[in-house]
């Protein structure tokens, strides 16, 4: 017995050794020591010019990450079908992050190694926050399909994101109450991140405007059943419901209001603003309001919109492919991709600090999520001009504008 | 119990200590290669350095949980359904004393060990007198409180906003901010682990604990306090889910609770079993599959894009079919004589009951 | 609101709560007895049941064919689980079981998210929306459903034990395996059909309740953990246990989430309400091993 474990210690400080002796030579190196982007490789004209994407294709953000999976896969074929990009074809690896930040910075690591230009996604935000660090630090633009305020706050050189902010949509929604003299609201939230900054955006807000929070709820994302939480903002006798979250949770919340007789005003986040939405409210769906991006009213806009043409061009072209009108997430990738495609253009070669510089640089646009302005200060590049003020009305979303 | 050990049991003495080398020399070898594959160069697939060290380094933080909740349910019998907690608590408490506090990162570490230690203790303690599934039951309660805290308390963990910009991992000015670094770290850690499973296996106490497996009643009879073995071993294997915690916590430089979840606690399960609980390296080889598993499927789904969304399902087929093909995990593949897999099986405590 | 209104309204939130718990924990506790497995695809059978229904009457069929149809569906999966993944490991220990089913739950799960994709779907509720009142507080018809079918379940599944040959026999099978067999029970038939019961009342708890609180392919996870939970306070191998350990729970969590900020002066928030209700449940557990009504376990060996 004493002998085989003389024999494991001595082997396994072999093992350490060997190792420390690796890591040693490997810090001699100055390479190692910061990572540093790859030198671009000898491509020749046919190589495919490659993206790279991180979306949640499973796990509890799938519902977001699906969509964008599809719209990215479909809008590549269009790019090839005509020609490509730089005289090149274009090339998107997709990689799931399983909803998890260390499956984003598994899949980063191996996309920057596979000598991505840019990458699009994580479809959340815990998965982008570590990201940041990576892409800043290989020097890689990242173009987040996700809302959180400490993505693109305080800025990272090289990361972007592309949703409309709560802090944006949470404006909007004062802007409604102050409107119709409303000075007590209540908010209800859903435990995850989408949730959680909506309520801070609500909290800060509601101090600044002089309006009173009278309660503070919250609900788990796998929740099914509200009554609890509404029976007390119900007590606190609110003049409106504000509710921040993504389906199906907030259509629980609309029916279970209705159960038990909370009569106020419901506002929702733009988190809601899909078709599904109100297929899962039903008829508790009529009267809800919420701001949202055009898209999902397209089709009610002036025809002189500016807006219009970009988005009956997604609309449809998604309706066409996946038989669904599409949802804000999947308008999201859209945006990503094209802003991607648009910056390796004006680039003008395939080279991650040139696309980073094009990307700062976009101006005047027209994405799904409203008019993007980018500059070195602002990543997000949206203003609150990017939503409208919109109605559910006979189980049919209606422009209140 | 190791897979060398088991070969070297059947063969001739010579031949033996030549296959235990060349055993011990290839774990050396695959070890090293992310260390040693240069920054340009390219595995099949663009597989290159900063990818696998990311890889390895996950694979050993998981390896250093299912190495202790391995000794748990192979050598006391017990599952814990909630070790991811553990992970959590020790990620937490690095990641909150050394950005609230400014606490060195060893010594953060070292609160999140005390602090895991003491949960285990106040948990294990009235339930591992109990026959039955308790523990698995109290844990998994425990997991499911300790996820909604790391969401609640806003105050302490950021909610779902999370804890940013924890600092590298480092021993006063020298900094283990690269990935070979971090992963050499992690290689170490997880060379601790296995040496101290090691030890307590074939200490008193890991004598008394596999003692436990042929009979809790003989073991009793012959003086052994079973609860307390037991305790001692579900201790430790909290603690070292902690120092994983702690470790994934300085390689992120970002904690928020999903990943600290019941599906966490699943997937351990998941290593532990595949890979064989009752022996150290089961678990091991678990995490390293299990790991290498997911990412392989992930890159086969950019080719092939049915493989992605088959994704789950694939996992669970492969699960069952490993457990069915293989009932004592991956082992059994490095003993010559499969059906013949040394080490106790996890020990049936509850179907004696049934 | 007046307090006494709000009180009741939480007794009434709990107890409809309770009861999804409760239909969850019966299926679970009805395997565990036969088995000693705790079986983690309980909840993806629920999940199954609605996704199924819902389904169907995509098809246009009518909702009593649809669910009937849904039911065979579920059971039919339920016993293929059974043979796959349980029978096919005769030897295997309780744990490694547990994993088979819990690799079953991955398959069918992503076989769902395959089929119908992420988001959630609904049935329409099956007698309008019209919320009914007890006092003040309002309830959702169909949740009045999910607790018809939660009592009419484990009255139905106790009288199948003790009235009923083939439940006498899985009782028998449950309290000493080997003196059923030697009395000539077959044990494989006896464990095939604890998952098919098991896996036919979990749908019908789906059906009932996809109305009202929709369903995706990921909830079948949180059904097993609150079920499990349920049926271990109440006192596993007790199908009753399992309904009354369900509602305690639903009421717990009901009552802490309307009153721990106001009683503790905001210090804990609402938000804990679960983790108060696991808490006390974790506490019962401990001074009560057995369960609410679970008899005390003999001290052996």
């Amino acid at each position: 017995m004493n002998s085989t474990r003389t024999r494991v210690w001595l082997a396994t400080l072999t093992i350490l050794a060997f190792l420390g002796l690796l890591v040693g030579c490997s810090r001699k190196s100055p390479e190692d020591v910061v990572v540093r982007p790859l030198p671009a490789p000898v491509t020749p004209e046919s190589a495919p010019v490659t993206i790279g994407a991180i979306l949640s294709l499973t796990g509890p953000a799938s519902p977001s990450g699906e969509p964008q999976k599809n719209i990215v896969q479909m809008l590549v074929e269009q790019v090839n079908a005509q020609g490509g990009v730089l005289g090149r074809p274009l090339e998107v690896i997709v990689r799931d992050d399983e909803s998890t930040p260390a499956g984003a910075v598994k899949a980063a690591n191996d996309l920057i190694e596979q000598g991505v230009v840019a990458i699009i996604g994580p479809s959340t935000t815990p998965s982008t926050m570590p990201l940041k660090d990576i892409c800043q630090e290989a020097g890689v633009p990242l173009i987040a399909c996700a809302a959180g305020k400490t993505i693109t706050d305080p800025v990272a050189s090289y990361v972007f994101a592309v949703p409309q902010t709560n802090t944006l949509a949470v404006e909007k929604c004062f802007d409604y109450l102050e409107k119709q003299g409303i000075d007590k609201v209540a908010s209800i939230y859903v435990a995850n991140p989408f949730g959680e900054d909506g309520r801070e955006n609500i909290a800060a807000l509601a101090a600044e405007k002089g309006i009173e929070i009278v309660a503070v709820e919250t609900f788990g994302g796998d929740d099914t059943d509200m009554t609890t939480q509404l029976t007390k903002i119900k007590a606190a006798e609110p003049g409106a419901l504000i509710c921040w979250g993504t389906n199906p949770g907030p259509a629980s919340v609309t029916k279970d209001a209705k159960t038990i007789g909370l009569d106020v005003p419901i506002l929702q986040s733009h988190g809601v603003a899909n078709m599904k939405f109100i297929e899962l409210a039903g008829e508790a769906a009529n009267g809800v309001q919420l701001p949202a991006g055009r898209l999902i009213v397209w089709e009610q806009l002036a025809d002189d919109d500016p807006h219009k043409d970009v988005l009956r061009e997604f609309a449809t072209t998604y309706q066409e492919e996946y038989g669904q009108a599409p949802t804000i997430f999947a308008g999201y990738a859209y945006d990503a991709f094209w802003i991607a495609v648009q910056a390796i253009t004006e680039a003008g070669e395939a080279d991650r600090a040139k696309v980073r510089d094009a990307i700062e640089q976009i101006k005047d646009f027209q994405g799904t999520a409203g008019v993007f302005n980018y500059s070195a200060e602002d990543h997000n590049g949206l203003t609150m001009d990017a939503f409208v003020w919109v109605k559910i009305v006979d189980g049919a979303w209606q422009l209140a504008e | 119990m190791s897979a060398a050990r088991q070969i070297a049991d059947k063969g001739g003495a010579r031949w033996s200590s030549l296959l235990r080398a060349t055993a011990w020399l290839l774990l050396a070898a695959v070890v090293a290669t992310p260390l040693l594959l240069g920054e340009g160069y390219r595995l099949p697939g663009g597989v290159g350095k900063n990818y696998l060290l990311t890889i390895g380094i996950f694979t050993g933080i998981h390896a250093i949980i299912a190495v202790g909740l391995g000794l748990l349910m192979g050598y006391a019998g017990q599952v814990s359904l909630g070790h991811a907690a553990f992970y959590g608590l020790g990620a937490y408490s690095s990641a909150i004393l050394t950005t609230k506090l400014g606490l060195p990162p060893l010594l953060a570490m070292l609160a999140g060990i005390m602090l895991t230690a003491l949960i285990a203790l106040i948990l294990g303690a009235p339930t591992l007198r109990l026959h039955g599934h308790y523990l698995a039951m109290f844990t998994l309660g425990l997991g499911m409180i300790v996820q909604i805290v790391f969401n609640q308390a806003r105050g302490l963990t950021g909610g779902f906003g999370g804890v940013r910009n924890i600092p590298h991992l480092g021993i006063g000015s020298w900094q283990f901010d690269t990935k070979p670094e971090f992963y050499a770290v992690v290689m170490l850690t997880l060379g601790v682990t296995l040496l101290m499973a090691h030890n307590l296996v074939n200490s008193r106490s890991g004598r008394a604990l596999r003692a436990l497996h042929e009979s809790e009643l003989a073991a009793a009879i012959c003086g052994v306090d079973v609860a307390r073995s037991k305790l001692q071993v579900f201790v430790i294997s909290a603690v070292l889910a902690s120092v994983a915690g702690s470790l994934y916590a300085h390689f992120m430089r970002f904690v928020s609770p999903g990943p600290f979840g019941f599906v966490f606690s699943v997937d351990l399960l998941i290593m532990v079993v595949v890979g064989g609980a009752g022996s150290i390296w089961g678990p091991v080889a678990g995490a390293a599959l299990f790991n290498i598993l997911s990412e392989t499927l992930g890159k086969i789904g950019e080719q092939v894009p049915w493989v992605a969304d088959l994704d789950i399902v694939l996992f669970g087929v492969v699960l069952v079919a490993v457990v069915v093909f293989l009932p004592r995990g991956l082992v059994t593949l490095a003993a010559r004589r499969p059906g013949r897999a040394r080490g106790p099986a996890i020990q049936p405590e509850a179907q004696a009951e049934a | 609101m007046s307090l006494t209104d709000q009180i009741v309204q939480y007794l009434v939130t709990g107890v409809s709560i309770g009861a999804v718990y409760g239909l969850v924990g019966l299926g679970l506790a009805i395997i565990f007895n036969a088995t000693g497995v705790i079986n983690f695809a309980q909840g993806e059978f629920v999940m199954l049941g609605g996704m199924c229904a819902v389904a169907f009457t995509g098809l246009g069929m009518p909702l009593i064919v649809a669910a009937l149809l849904s039911i065979a569906v579920v059971t039919a999966v339920g016993l293929l689980v059974e043979r796959l993944a349980i029978r096919a490991l005769p030897r295997a220990s309780i744990i490694t079981l547990i994993i088979a089913t819990i690799g079953a739950s991955f398959v069918l799960k992503g076989g769902a998210k395959l089929l119908w994709g992420p988001e959630a779907v609904i049935l329409p509720s099956f007698s309008g929306h019209a919320p009914l009142h007890i006092g003040a507080a309002g309830i959702d018809p169909q949740r009045v459903w999910v607790m018809g079918v939660a009592l009419v379940s484990v009255i139905g599944v106790q009288l199948f034990f003790k009235y009923t040959l083939t439940g006498k026999a899985m009782q028998a099978c449950a309290i000493n395996r080997s003196a059923a067999q030697l009395v000539g029970i077959n044990i494989n038939r006896m464990v095939s059909l604890s998952f098919g019961l098991s896996a036919a009342l979990a749908a019908i708890g789906g059906i009932v309740l996809t109305p009202v609180t929709m369903m995706r392919y990921s909830q079948g996870a949180t059904f097993t953990l609150t079920g499990f939970l349920a049926a271990v306070v109440g006192g596993l191998g007790n199908g009753i246990g399992a309904v009354v350990g369900g509602i305690m729970l639903g009421v717990l969590e009901a009552l802490a989430g309307g009153f721990v900020d106001v009683a503790t002066r905001g210090l804990i928030h609402s938000g804990y309400s679960k983790a108060i209700a696991l808490a006390v449940a974790l506490l019962i557990l401990w001074l009560r091993p057995q369960g609410l009504l679970g008899r005390r376990e003999r001290e052996s060996a």
